[in-house]
């Protein structure tokens, strides 16, 4: 199928922001402003009380920003290694540490700068067997940073009751306290009743893009939205964040009504798995290239950075509905217990990525019903060795897919270890499964 | 002068039970008529299972090489959930009725869903969302509130009310048990402990797939003979073995009894030793707070140790207490290959055995040791240790 193609006007917009945002946190200090670090998963609405001058870092984002330059990421990996760390732990966290210990920071041009700016404080929650563990470490390599990690092991969202919602809620209201003693800063709720609205939008709004990607042809391919979604993996309770995806909204709906398309020739759709490896972006080049295939998405990258309503309540199928807003749900947050509560709830019942760690029959249903409702032809799967808690359930959930007769690939690699990775191989796997699907190259045509 | 130590038979029987334990399962299930759930990991909190007339067992490996589990079980997450797994898949679990797993790491996670769904003889399953983290002050009142989800499921799947009466019966078998052990673990604080870590590594193991009471009366008679049994073996270095799950009995006989330097293990900070049994059930009029608050401020699992505002590490802090206590030597980490948890502290516990200026040495295990290459790395570092002013 030919395809109109335009590039995305709102593009820069987003390199904009994102280059902002690591330079804001450099130079925090020099406008009397707090640094704060922690994972792209922390509850981010809750330093947003503290002041209008208060700059994240979040740490999977950055080391997947360390991974795509390689040089830079193995000199991290390496000299971390040095210090005892285990090579087989997760990719980003030792391109974090690594960076930590040579004392370079990367901006996202490449450009380093000296010394790596310390936080004031790190923020951060605990699924996996190592996200507070990670900035443990980083706050010891750091000189003992003050640090605050939430448990949030209460189970997946159709499951929660107010007992297990509460038990984070009162570590939120912990962590406030704990915020303002270490800081000296007295929290202001309104800031943070600000925060949570636009939290929740900008992650409705990520899900409403996502769904626009069902359309034929794709508006949108996953290698650019993996520039585009990363800004509510860096600070999506700004309300400028919340404004950005609705720009970008608007621009995908009136390309998916005027039959915009990503690629100028899309034959196949499939969608992928997992993290990409972050050094070696080009497989997605090859793929839409050769075979004109377009990458719709995962649940990685509509999961991680969306808010769905997840399984129903029986906990029968996977719902890939944008969840609702204070707005929609006809919430008004007054206080800030609501807030908390609100910014609870909505990420243990609706943050996709984090129900499938509960169990492997969620990721099942949750990825067959994306193929079905993308229209996806396959799956290609990175068995990713850098991250072991987006490999929880992925081979179960290839043998459920095969069974359920869904043609999918798989490649191992990393996604922030580049040194991890067969370039040749993977080609080699994708030539056999397009091969295996019938899919001719598109200079064979 | 009483009984030679390796003659002991409380020890046989300990070892009898660890090598027999499927057979120690269906015996206890034909004699009882109860049902026997496996469960993955320790903070299972066996108490409600043993109320409720449930023989609870630990769902462990044995090690021997297996690939079965390739198709389902990530190449990277860890030998041990792949070991257990395996187990199932092969049908040597074929007795049990349930399987349970307390929220520990990813791979036991992952391990534990698969062996729900792939072993046929499985009827009941219950996964508890357990706190991932045990530093702050809201765990253990919400994980009362999810003993109390577990104990109704229990209740339901079984046909019985537990009662208080019931459950302050089981903590006390419990209880007992945790006491005796440390017992058992308070006599190798001597110069000459007189019992090894292999022989300890089988008291433990033993008491987490045997009947509780039979495991005490076995533990009250071994103290007896405890008393004036003859240790022959010279105990040597005195080591701590850190780690997490060390039930291979090859590695530890090897460090124990196949090197040329004496050296014994007289304490072992593992899930397979002392960090299954130490703490007790603390009295309550809420029966199911003090187990919540037993299983929170347990010494805990690398997995659920870290910083809820202030940057420190409970299980540390017992290391060093353990150091001074057992007059430590050396420490020998065997790192489970792939283990994040543990793999996530070692760079800070090797700081923290420097600091206290006790030598130490890592291993990295895998479901089958290289016992070779072992004994010629744990030779050289017992040779230096004994000549230490002049190698450290």
């Amino acid at each position: 199928m030919e395809v109109k193609v335009r590039p995305l006007e709102c593009w820069n917009d987003f390199k904009k922001y994102r280059e902002r945002y690591y330079k804001n946190y450099l130079e925090a200090k020099d406008k009397g402003g707090i640094r704060w670090a922690g994972s792209a998963w922390a509850f981010d609405a809750i330093p947003h009380g503290l002041g209008e001058d208060v700059y994240p870092l979040t740490g999977e984002p950055y080391g997947a920003t360390c991974a795509f330059f390689h040089d830079f990421s193995r000199q991290c990996l390496e000299t971390i290694e040095r210090r005892g760390v285990a090579r087989d732990l997760c990719g980003y966290m030792r391109n974090y540490w690594g960076s930590i210990a040579q004392n370079k920071y990367l901006l996202p041009d490449g450009t380093t700068v000296e010394p790596f700016p310390k936080p004031d404080f790190n923020f951060t929650i605990h699924i996996c067997c190592t996200h507070a563990k990670w900035y443990h470490y980083a706050a010891e390599l750091e000189g003992g940073v003050p640090t605050y990690a939430v448990d949030i092991s209460v189970g997946p969202g159709y499951l929660l009751d107010d007992k297990r919602i509460n038990y984070v809620v009162k570590q939120l209201n912990d962590a406030i306290s704990w915020m303002e003693k270490i800081t000296g800063r007295e929290y202001d709720d309104e800031l943070l009743i600000k925060a949570v609205y636009a939290e929740a939008d900008s992650m409705s709004t990520w899900a409403r893009i996502c769904k626009l990607n069902q359309a034929k042809p794709a508006p949108l391919e996953e290698k650019s939205m993996f520039s585009l979604y990363v800004l509510n993996l860096i600070n999506r309770s700004d309300p400028e964040v919340a404004k950005l995806y609705h720009k970008l909204y608007d621009e995908v709906e009136s390309r998916v009504k005027r039959g915009i398309g990503a690629l100028t020739y899309e034959q196949f759709r499939f969608l992928t798995d997992n993290p990409p490896p972050w050094a070696f972006l080009k497989v997605y080049r090859y793929l839409e290239k050769e075979y004109g295939a377009v990458s719709l998405g995962a649940i990685y990258t509509f999961g991680l950075a969306g808010g769905w309503l997840g399984m129903d309540e029986k906990g029968e199928k996977w719902i890939w509905e944008p969840a609702p807003t204070p707005e929609e749900a006809g919430v008004e947050i007054t206080n800030r217990e609501e807030a908390l509560r609100w910014t609870a709830e909505y990420n243990l019942r609706y943050r996709a990525s984090w129900q499938h760690e509960y169990s492997h029959w969620i990721r099942k249903l949750e990825t067959y019903q994306m193929i079905k409702d993308w229209n996806a032809d396959a799956i290609i799967m990175h068995i990713n060795r850098g991250c072991e808690l987006w490999n929880l359930s992925t081979l179960e959930v290839r043998d459920y897919l095969v069974k359920n007769n869904i043609p999918v690939a798989t490649y191992e690699g990393n996604m922030a270890d580049p040194r991890d990775f067969d370039e040749a191989r993977t080609f080699n796997v994708i030539d056999s499964f397009m091969q295996s699907m019938g899919i001719e190259r598109i200079s064979e045509k | 002068m009483g009984k030679k130590v390796e003659e002991l038979p409380q020890l046989k029987q300990f070892r009898e039970w660890f090598e027999k334990r499927h057979e120690y399962a269906k015996e206890w299930k034909r004699k009882n008529g109860g049902k026997v759930v496996g469960y993955y990991c320790t903070y299972c909190p066996e108490e409600i299972l043993y109320a409720a007339g449930v023989l609870p067992v630990r769902i462990l490996g044995s090690h021997e090489p297996e690939s079965i589990t390739r198709p389902y079980l990530h190449d990277m997450y860890c030998p041990f959930c792949h070991d257990t797994l395996a187990q199932g898949l092969q049908g040597r679990y074929d007795y049990l009725d349930g399987v349970t797993l307390a929220q520990s790491c990813l791979h036991m996670r992952q391990s534990y869903f698969s062996f729900v769904d792939r072993v046929p003889n499985i009827q009941w399953s219950y996964y508890m969302p357990f706190p991932h983290g045990v530093n702050n002050p809201h765990a253990a009142p919400y994980l009362r509130s999810e003993l109390e989800k577990f104990k109704s499921a229990v209740e339901e799947w079984t046909g019985t009310t537990i009662t208080n009466k019931e459950l302050d019966g089981a903590i006390e078998v419990y209880n007992k048990n945790r006491q005796l052990m440390k017992e058992v673990f308070e006599l190798r604080k001597s110069d000459n402990p007189p019992i090894t870590g292999l022989h300890a590594m089988e008291m433990v193991v033993s008491s987490q797939i045997v009947d509780k009471k039979d495991h005490n009366e076995v533990l009250e008679a071994l103290l007896e003979e405890l008393k004036d049994a003859e240790v022959e073996r010279e105990a040597g270095t005195r080591l701590i073995l850190i780690g997490s799950e060390d039930d291979d009995r090859s590695f530890l006989e090897l460090v124990e009894y196949g090197i040329n330097y004496p050296a014994t293990f007289v304490y072992e900070e593992c899930c397979t030793g002392a960090r299954y049994f130490w703490d007790e059930v603390r009295p309550n009029e809420d029966r199911l707070m003090a187990l919540a608050e037993r299983y929170v401020y347990r010494i805990p699992c690398p997995a659920k140790d870290w910083a809820t505002g202030e940057l420190i590490r409970r299980r540390f802090q017992h290391i060093e207490r353990v150091i001074k206590d057992y007059n430590v030597q050396g420490a020998i980490i065997t790192q489970m290959k792939f283990c994040d948890p543990h793999e996530l502290d070692i760079p800070a516990l090797r700081d923290l055995f420097d600091k206290h200026d006790v030598k130490h040495l890592t291993l990295e295990l895998d479901i089958t040791q290289p016992v070779g290459q072992f004994r010629t790395r744990v030779e050289a570092f017992l040779e230096a240790l004994g000549e230490e002013d002049l190698f450290f």
